[in-house]
């Protein structure tokens, strides 16, 4: 019961932690047909940037000028990298991204160094929020949770309810048509990238200081955002939300079960000592993720909530 | 309309000789002769090395180039290709069955199996999709096997890989493959054969069509051809020739480890044949050359080679897409075009340009690399002492960088002007 709810809690952290990450690429995507797959590169610039601004001024100021500059960046990267790439084709834009994380991996070790930076979590969010079966829950992941309903309401009622939002969702769908009622469509293709550069930089800020600071977190983060946007159906934010909280869940749950394959399947004679047999469903959450997208690109090609086939 | 006269578009017997049968005598001719100039172990070793990643390279453009699927995991085929000829390696040793008469020479063969086999069932459920979708499975197919590769130690060895030996077996054609020379002689054959194989690939029926589907996968199936029974053939040879590569690899390192199969040789082999360029045959071949050379020598002289690679990808991506293949022939058209003059002086200007903007991202990584560590190093090309409070470094920096814009700026705006 302890796990379950642990597992619950930490599920929903880091599914909504997720989703702060996916929706931006799910944005990116469904709005240039462009995997970008220097998306977790710009959240480990969030992570770096907040590091940097809360030793010269507090988290506080980070968690608002952090994500800013992420996005400034991602809007430079688009106006001067992939709109010069876009004429050569969608293959030309991914690999363009591709390289592009390289290159930030690499700019990072240089100005920050090849191991980890001390940031920390700030002192006014470190205490135990509540108790549950005697084991305390950080107040920094309530935290977490709070931003990032924050940030998916701010998301929704942008694009749902202003007249900016109208015009980005109709370039999503009738770029030219959009473009001959007489918006500038390449600017709101930099914005919006931009702004999808903002939000993987605000997940950065906010998971930088649980998990770790260093140069490989952008490897680590980035195929499982993938999964996230394919899952959930390309260009569908819904689909984002719940993929991330599945996933979120799925991969935290999974932690806590200490069976192996042997006690599960045992009936049908499957030995403890056998190779298989002594797999346990613990040491499989790292691959869950990749197992689901694989048998969602199989069975279901659109996504969860996705309308168009991949 | 039964005067028509047909004009025979079909190459001429001396055409055929010139493109098709003359590059391979070349290419035997060099292979042959490199051993006689009594070359040192470490030529041997890159040579060794670049000999793998040409045929990994020229299998991975089956797919990218010809068949127009971009893979995330092509090192999986190369990876489980190379592991089933080094446990293949270790039957020899054992002389299980009839593994005892079989020469480790011919161990490619065995990787090419396991290379098509794996693609035949990976391939199975990933080629029915192309574009995107494909791109992403083969990611996730790519982090699944290596994920599983830590769990089942019997086939893949964990941490430490399988090893083998070479020497045991059968010997073929007075080697013992012992040796770094004799090594030199499996591998020059292989990829020989390995060269000679696809590109013969590319001159069957299946190879064409493979284009075909790339460009229209619509219309092949007008006429009558399934795309994606096209793809997935394509994709087991591909698969198999990358298995090739690894058998090339058992053989020379006798060993193998988990890593052989994870993201950074997938996304090394896709760098590789994209610089080299994906719309020639010769493109990654070149591409194979030139990054394995930088892989190994640029790494000795500094620790930001990733960056300068990641650099050169990016240059390629954005202003070169052709590749270094492009940029070859399109100097050799250019060169032989009637205006020579103005295309050379355009071209040269560029050159300079870029050569310039080089020296100056030189001088910039390099003294950051040295700042950031902090160990009181300083960069010292040519005796000059470039070091990061030194007012000198940031002034040859700039005016490089300026100077190289501007010239490729002016170069460029001539072409504007005259096209």
């Amino acid at each position: 019961m302890e796990t379950l709810v642990f597992g619950l809690l930490n599920g929903v952290s880091y599914g909504l932690l997720l989703f702060m990450l996916s929706s931006g690429l799910t944005l990116i995507f469904s709005m240039m047909g462009v995997l970008n797959f220097a998306h977790a590169s710009f959240y480990m610039l969030g992570a770096y940037f907040a590091f940097t601004l809360s030793g010269i001024s507090s988290f506080w100021i980070a968690l608002f000028i952090a994500p800013v500059l992420v996005g400034l960046v991602g809007a430079v990267v688009e106006r001067y990298g992939l709109r010069k790439v876009h004429a050569n084709g969608h293959v030309a834009e991914l690999l363009f991204t591709f390289g592009l994380a390289y290159l930030i991996e690499e700019v990072v070790k240089i100005v920050y160094g090849k191991t980890a930076v001390d940031y920390k979590i700030p002192d006014l969010l470190n205490f135990a929020a509540f108790q549950v079966y005697g084991a305390s829950f950080p107040a920094y992941r309530l935290f977490i949770i709070v931003i990032a309903v924050g940030m998916l309401i701010g998301l929704w009622y942008l694009l749902k309810r202003t007249r900016a939002g109208l015009i980005i969702q109709a370039a999503l769908t009738h770029p030219h048509m959009v473009g001959h009622l007489g918006h500038n469509v390449p600017l709101i293709f930099m914005m919006v990238f931009g702004i999808g550069c903002a939000l993987a930089g605000l997940a950065g800020v906010m998971a930088g200081n649980i998990f770790v600071t260093d140069p490989a977190m952008a490897v680590q983060m980035g195929p499982i955002v993938f999964v996230v946007v394919v899952v959930g159906g390309i260009g569908s934010l819904e689909g984002a939300f719940v993929a991330s909280l599945v996933i979120g869940l799925l991969q935290n749950l999974a932690v806590g079960i200490n069976a192996s394959f042997a006690d599960i399947f045992g009936f049908i004679g499957l030995s403890e000592l056998s190779e298989v047999g002594r797999i346990s469903i613990s040491s499989l959450a790292p691959v869950l993720p990749f197992l689901l997208l694989v048998l969602i690109l199989i069975f279901r090609p659109q996504g969860l909530m996705g309308e168009k086939e991949l | 309309m039964t005067d028509t006269t047909v004009q025979d578009l079909a190459p001429s017997s001396a055409q055929k000789f010139r493109q098709r049968t003359l590059p391979f005598l070349i290419l035997a001719a060099i292979l042959v002769a490199i051993p006689m100039t009594g070359p040192s172990r470490t030529f041997y070793t890159i040579a060794h090395q670049m000999g793998i990643n040409v045929v990994f390279a020229l299998s991975y453009n089956m797919i990218l180039g010809k068949g127009g699927l971009l893979s995330f995991g092509h090192a999986v085929y190369f990876g489980l290709g190379g592991y089933l000829a080094v446990h293949a390696m270790g039957w020899i040793e054992e002389e299980a069955g009839l593994w005892g008469a079989f020469p480790v020479f011919f161990l490619p063969i065995v990787g090419f199996a396991g290379g098509a086999l794996a693609g035949a069932i990976i391939g199975w459920p990933s080629t029915r999709k192309a574009g995107t979708t494909f791109a992403m499975i083969s990611l996730g197919v790519a982090e699944l096997i290596f994920a599983a590769a830590f769990m089942f130690d019997s086939f893949f060895g964990g941490e430490q890989g399988i090893s083998g030996d070479r020497m045991n077996g059968t010997q073929m054609f007075g080697l013992s493959l012992g040796p770094i020379d004799d090594v030199y002689w499996f591998i020059a054959f292989w990829m020989f054969v390995g060269i000679l194989g696809m590109w013969a690939f590319t001159r069957t029926p299946l190879g064409r069509l493979s284009e075909a589907t790339r460009d229209n996968a619509q219309r092949v199936q007008f006429i009558g051809y399934n795309p994606q029974k096209v793809r997935y053939l394509v994709f087991i040879f591909a698969g198999g020739f990358a298995g090739l590569a690894g058998g090339m690899a058992a053989v020379n390192y006798e060993i193998f480890t988990p890593d052989a199969l994870s993201l950074v040789p997938s996304g090394f082999v896709l760098i590789m044949a994209y610089v080299g360029g994906i719309a020639y045959f010769v493109g990654p071949i070149m591409g194979a050359i030139l990054l394995t050379y930088m892989q190994s020598m640029l790494s000795d002289f500094t620790e930001a080679w990733l960056l300068y690679l990641g650099m050169l990808f990016i240059v390629i991506v954005m202003f070169a897409p052709r590749g270094l293949a492009g940029i070859v022939f399109g100097f050799l058209d250019g060169f032989r075009s009637d205006d020579r003059g103005a295309f050379l002086k355009s071209w040269f200007t560029t050159l300079a340009g870029g050569f310039l903007m080089l020296i100056g991202l030189i001088i910039l990584v390099e003294v950051s690399v040295r700042w950031s560590n902090g160990y009181g190093e300083v960069y010292e090309p040519f005796g000059m002492h470039l070091s990061h409070t030194n007012p000198l470094t940031w002034i040859l920096f700039l005016v490089a960088t300026v100077a190289g814009i501007a010239l490729t700026y002016f170069a460029n705006r001539d072409k504007e002007g005259a096209a």
